[in-house]
Order: structure tokens, then sequence, then C-alpha cells
């Protein structure tokens, strides 16, 4: 198919664009340091939703310990980049958490994807509760004041890199025998095992895959915000992580990517209104759930080819997955 | 084949578009511009609050008295939530949107020290009234140079205690309770030891708890059996207050110490006025003080909030007057000249106590000793450092 082709070169060029508008922007300071912390902000709460949406969306397997997972990244990151400060250190301390996270989730998921839906939730929660306690009682991370002085070789580059090459890899694992395995235990267990589906091994495949680019995302925010401890890969980590997935909708990547934008950009705008802000930021939540029970995307993807219908036959794209 | 990026696209161009319309910055020379930081939400709110409270305070008598240098101060608020990366992302808008010549807050060390890089790159002071980890203002790499504080840190709180258990209470065995989840518990906890033994004394005891715990029975009643005379219990009146309760209930008398982190009215509510006897803690300042600047304080904060002001009031207020004075003195309004004239600060006059700020950038000041009788502060000692 050459319009496959054709389809990856626009879009290959489409990024380059995106990549070279925003740098030229920073660079004529038009986007200024405030702007670039709200959107690395953004790219990790990108890599973050897409990476649950993975073990969450598409496989169906609830997952409340993302941030365990992010705390691992961020911890090895830190501490690598702590003893190498280079841009080399940097990267070797990313994939260093992100493999540290995967040989994790790959552990823990053997043994516990063999449970369903709360069970499962229990079971991933204690994890991640775990791997919280361990980080604040080992003499290394520092305990509970945290490692601070994080050197910070983040910038809009490495943002951009480590957000779309997520997107990528994980659309394109979606799109493979993999992914389809994934989504058909999602769909009915019992069913895709009975055409020969490995299920424990796709679920823990999943898992893994997710495990290891949320630990992606966990290096990028120490690094990128100087300062981490304990406390901030808490419950309530993981659980804004499934926020932004549910809010964007279980199974839709372009879904998450809007939730996670939407979402920074409304914590962003409601900045001056301390007193308000939780409230109106709880209603917007409690709203979309009211009127869009699926989520702002259902399962449906936003992509070129969606967009190519929308225009040629003037309605709304059809499901497209 | 289905991909998914050009959505990514979309946002990346929206926030492109967003980005255009970011606000002028027609610094108007008639102000000068402090950018407040604070955690006015979140888990520990009412640090931010209180401290907030105590910078407006200072703030209006400046302004009412004509300003500095015949310019009034406009505060920039912000709540940074009580998270790191929101008062990361904050100091960066308040030193590049807002153009701020310095920013007060946040309060507590974590969220302080995660500031300072972004101060350090855009050259604008930060203090904190209530950062008391000693690694806040230098570390093994040196001295902070945009950092200050106007409270002592925990290992002067540690010592302090420590030479009072021992020289004026005449302790030689005491047993440690420590919340092992708190960095400010340890290192009080650790700084205690080490002057305590240094002084003659021994720890016979080491026991330890986690932040939300409520059931302290097993703890107490291992101490029970040891044989000891005072007990140190560096930790935040939550559990503080059940502890001494719990403590008090299976006839343990010995005297208790504690740390700043007793200082606030949920003590009282959670142990009960009569647990609450010989029991001492360090503290910033005491409101039994009779030096005329913190009568005068306190009668002033009663008039404008109604409200007895506790120590974040009164280190908030020391903090943006702390500020003041070194823009008064500084040889410009930007933030270079601003560092250097709050490290030249010598003998400034403030309500928790006269200080001056050493080549650590901290300030070099009294500590206050309380000690409580039936749940009321009874007595104060001020300890020179």
């Amino acid at each position: 198919m050459s319009n496959r082709y054709a389809r990856i070169g626009v879009q290959v060029v489409l990024l380059a664009l995106v990549y070279g508008i925003v740098w030229a922007l920073i660079n004529a300071g038009v986007i200024d340091d405030y702007i670039q912390a709200t959107m690395a902000t953004i790219c990790i709460n990108i890599i973050l939703a897409v990476s649950l949406n993975l073990i969450t969306g598409f496989t169906g397997q609830f997952s409340l310990g993302h941030a365990g997972f992010m705390a691992i990244g961020a911890y090895t990151t830190a501490l690598v980049t702590m003893e190498y400060p280079t841009t080399w250190g940097f990267l070797g301390g990313v994939f260093l958490g992100a493999i540290l996270a995967a040989i994790v989730g790959f552990l823990i998921g053997l043994p516990t994807l063999r449970l369903r839906g709360d069970y499962l939730a229990i079971a991933t929660l204690g994890m991640a509760e775990i791997i919280r306690i361990l980080l604040l009682n080992f003499d290394f991370t520092n305990g509970a004041a945290g490692l601070s002085g994080i050197p910070s070789f983040v910038g809009w580059t490495w943002l951009f890199v480590f957000t779309v090459g997520t997107i990528v890899l994980i659309s394109n694992f979606l799109h493979s025998s993999h992914g389809r395995a994934s989504i058909s235990i999602r769909e009915d267990e019992i069913a895709a095992e009975s055409v020969g589906i490995n299920a424990t091994r796709a679920k823990t495949l999943a898992f893994t895959v997710g495990a290891f680019f949320g630990a992606i995302a966990g290096g990028l925010y120490a690094s990128y915000f100087y300062f981490i401890k304990p406390d901030l890969f808490g419950f309530l980590k993981s659980i804004d992580i499934l926020v932004i997935v549910v809010l964007g909708g279980l199974g839709s990547l372009t879904g998450s990517i809007i939730a996670a934008i939407l979402l920074a950009l409304l914590q962003t705008f409601l900045q001056p209104f301390p007193e308000l802000r939780m409230i109106i930021y709880s209603l917007a939540l409690v709203m979309i759930m009211i009127f869009r029970p699926q989520g702002l995307m259902g399962s449906r993807e936003l992509n070129l080819a969606s967009l190519t219908r929308l225009t040629r036959r003037g309605r709304a794209a059809e499901g497209a997955s | 084949m289905k991909k998914t990026l050009t959505l990514l696209l979309a946002g990346a161009l929206g926030l492109a578009t967003f980005a255009g319309c970011s606000s002028d910055d027609a610094a108007s020379s008639n102000t000068i511009k402090i950018g407040i930081n604070y955690e006015l939400s979140g888990p520990v709110a009412t640090y931010g609050q209180a401290s907030l409270d105590g910078i407006k305070m200072a703030m209006e008598e400046i302004n009412a008295a004509g300003g500095i240098k015949g310019k009034k101060i406009e505060l920039k608020e912000y709540d940074n939530k009580s998270e790191p990366a929101e008062a990361t992302t904050l100091a960066t808008k308040l030193m590049t949107s807002d153009k701020v010549v310095a920013v007060l807050g946040p309060a507590t060390s974590g969220n302080f020290k995660a500031t300072i890089p972004i101060a350090t790159k855009d050259k604008v002071p930060v203090i904190s009234g209530s950062a008391t980890a000693d690694d806040v203002t230098v570390d093994d790499k040196g001295v902070k140079e945009y950092a200050f504080r106007t409270c002592f840190n925990d290992s002067f709180q540690g010592n302090a205690m420590a030479n009072f258990a021992s020289k004026k209470l005449n302790k030689t065995k005491a047993v440690m309770i420590v919340d092992s989840s708190s960095d400010y518990s340890k290192g009080l906890a650790e700084n205690f030891k080490k002057t305590f033994t240094a002084n003659g004394g021994t720890i016979v005891g080491e026991e330890a708890y986690v932040t939300k715990d409520t059931e302290f029975n097993p703890i107490l009643t291992r101490i029970k059996n040891q044989d000891f005379d005072v007990i140190y219990l560096p930790g935040y009146y939550n559990e503080a207050g059940k502890i001494i309760k719990q403590a008090r209930a299976l006839q343990i008398t010995a005297p208790v110490l504690g740390g700043d982190g007793f200082d606030s009215p949920v003590l009282l509510e959670q142990a009960g006025a009569s647990a609450l006897n010989d029991v001492y803690f360090t503290n910033h300042y005491s409101s039994l003080d009779q030096d005329p600047k913190v009568v005068k304080f306190i009668a002033d904060f009663k008039a404008k909030y109604n409200s007895e002001p506790n120590a974040f009031h009164a280190l908030g207020y020391d903090t943006m007057k702390f500020l003041a004075d070194a823009i008064g003195r500084a040889s410009a309004v930007d933030g270079e000249s601003i560092k250097t004239a709050l490290a030249e600060t010598k003998d400034f006059s403030a309500v928790t106590g006269t200080f001056s700020v050493d080549g650590n950038h901290n300030p070099v000041k009294a500590i206050v000793v309380i000690g409580l009788k039936d749940g009321q502060q009874a007595t104060s000692e001020k300890i020179e450092s």
C-alpha cells in the first residue's frame, strides 16, 4: 500500500514541523520558561497516561500501581545523573530505570495478573506502596527528605523525542499481533484463550511494556523538576494518572493525549484562584463523567485517516481503530 | 495502519498559540514586585496560609510607612498545592513572567529546595520562613547563593534541646521516639543524640513510628520497663499529642521534650490539658516574651486577624521585613543586588529574635524553649546560639 507510506511521510513531516516551530518559538523567547514547564508536565502526563492506557484501557487490567513504576524511573535517573552529570548519564539513567521497572513489572505481573478486577487493583496498589516504603527507608535514596539538586538535562528536544517515541512505539505495539491479543483479552478473556491466545503471557507483556514507559516518564520528571521524594509517588499519583486515562477514554491513545493537555491547561488557568481551584477541577471531572461516561474519545482515535474522512464527508469519523 | 500522532501535533500547535498571548510585562516603575509561592491548599496548607497572613501584615505596615525607597510593595500570590513540581513551575512563572525581584516561600523544606535551582538560574533570591532542614541553604557542593531563611535549622534545634535536657533539667538517660517517615524528625533526633552523649548522657532506647499512626501502646510499654529519666519526641503535633496522652495514661511521668512541630493548638486537642505537664519544646518565638517588639506584634496581629499568632505567623512577618530591610540597603532593586544585601544582613531586629546572616545563609539567632503546664505555655527560656 503506497497510501500507507504516504501517510507515514505526512506524519513525519508534520512532526518535524511541530518540533521546529516550537523550537523556534523557544529560541525567539515567545515560549518562556513557565510555558516550557507546563509543556513538560503535559508531556510527562501524556507518557504516563498512554502507558497506563495500554494496561488498563487496551488490555483491560485495572492497575493502581503506575506511580510505583514512575518512582523507579525517577529515582534511578536521579541517582545515575547525580553520579554522572552528562547527557549520556541522563539517557543511561532513564533507560536503566525503564529496564528495572520492566523487570519489576514482569516479576509482579506474573503472579498478580492471574487476579482480575478489584483484586488486581489492590495487588498493584500494594506493589506501588511497597516501592514507596522501600524508597523511604533506603539510605541511598535519602529517605523521606528525597533527592534534591538533580542535574537537569531535559529540554524541549528530549521531551519531544520521548513523548513521540512512546506514542509511536505503543501505537505500533497495539497494531501488532501482541497488541491484538491484548485487546481480545479485554473484550473476552475466555473467548481469547479458546482461540489459542496465551492470556497470562499477553497480559504480562502489556504490563511490562507499560511499566517500561511509566518509568521513562518518571525519569523525565526527576530531571526536569530537580527534586523528588517518596511522597510524590503515593497512591494519589496513581489515581491522577488513572483520571487522565478514564477522562480521555479507556482504549483511546489520542483520548489520553487530549485529556493530559486539557487537564494541564485547566490547572494552569485556575492557578490564580487557589480557593476555587480544586472545586472547579473536581466539578469539571464530574460533569465530563456525567455527560461523557465513556470518556472524551470513548475508544475511538483521532488521526490522519479520520481527519481526511471528516473533511471529505463533512461528518464525524466513525470508530477508526 | 493507524497512527495517532496528529493530535499530539494539534495539541503542541495549540500550546504554541497559547504561548503567543502571554501577558505583557510592563513593569510599573512605582511598585516593587515580590512573589508569593506558598502552600495555600493541600496537606500543609496551614503553614502556607499562616506564613502568608504574617507576610501581608508586614507588607501593609511597610506600605503604610511609605514603602521601600519610595516604592510600594506589590505581592504576586500563587498556590503551589503543597507539591514540589508545582513549586518549581510557580518559581519559574514568578521569575520569568511576573519579573519579581524576590520570592517568598515555600514553607516546607522539600518544596523550598525544589525552587532553588530556578532561583540560581534566574538570579532571583528565594527566602523561606520555615524551611528548617540543614541542607536547604548549604550542601556538600557549597552555599546555595540565592537561598535564604529566617528560621534556625534542625541541627541547631536538636543541639539546643540536648543542652537544655542535660544542663537545665540535669537528665542523663534519654529515650527517643522518632517518626521514621519524616526527615525532620530523624534530623532532630540525630543531633539531639550527638550533643546529649557529648554532654555525658546516654540514649537508653530508640523507638520508631510513622506519620498517621494512632496506637502507640506497644512502643510505650517497651519503654516503660527501661531505666530512663527523659523522653525526646521530635515529631509533629498530631502524633506527638497522642503519644503524650497514651504515655501519661501508662504512668510514664518523665519529662517529654520536642521541637517546633509541637507548636499547634492541635497538640492540646490530642493530648488533653492534664497530660501536658512537664512538656518542653524548642520554638522560634514565645508569646510570653516581654520584648516590646513581640508584644507589639501580638497586639497588632490580634487587632488585624482576631486570633493568637503562632510561630509561622511570626516567621512570615519576619521574612517580609527581612527582605524589605535588604531591598532598602541594596544598591539597586534587582535580584543580584538584593541577594548581596540579604547576605550582608547584620543584627536585624525581628520578632523571632535579633539575627545576623552567617556564611551558610543561616540566621544566627536565639532559640526559645517553651514549657507547658496543663496545656498552656507557662515558661519560656531563651538560649543564645
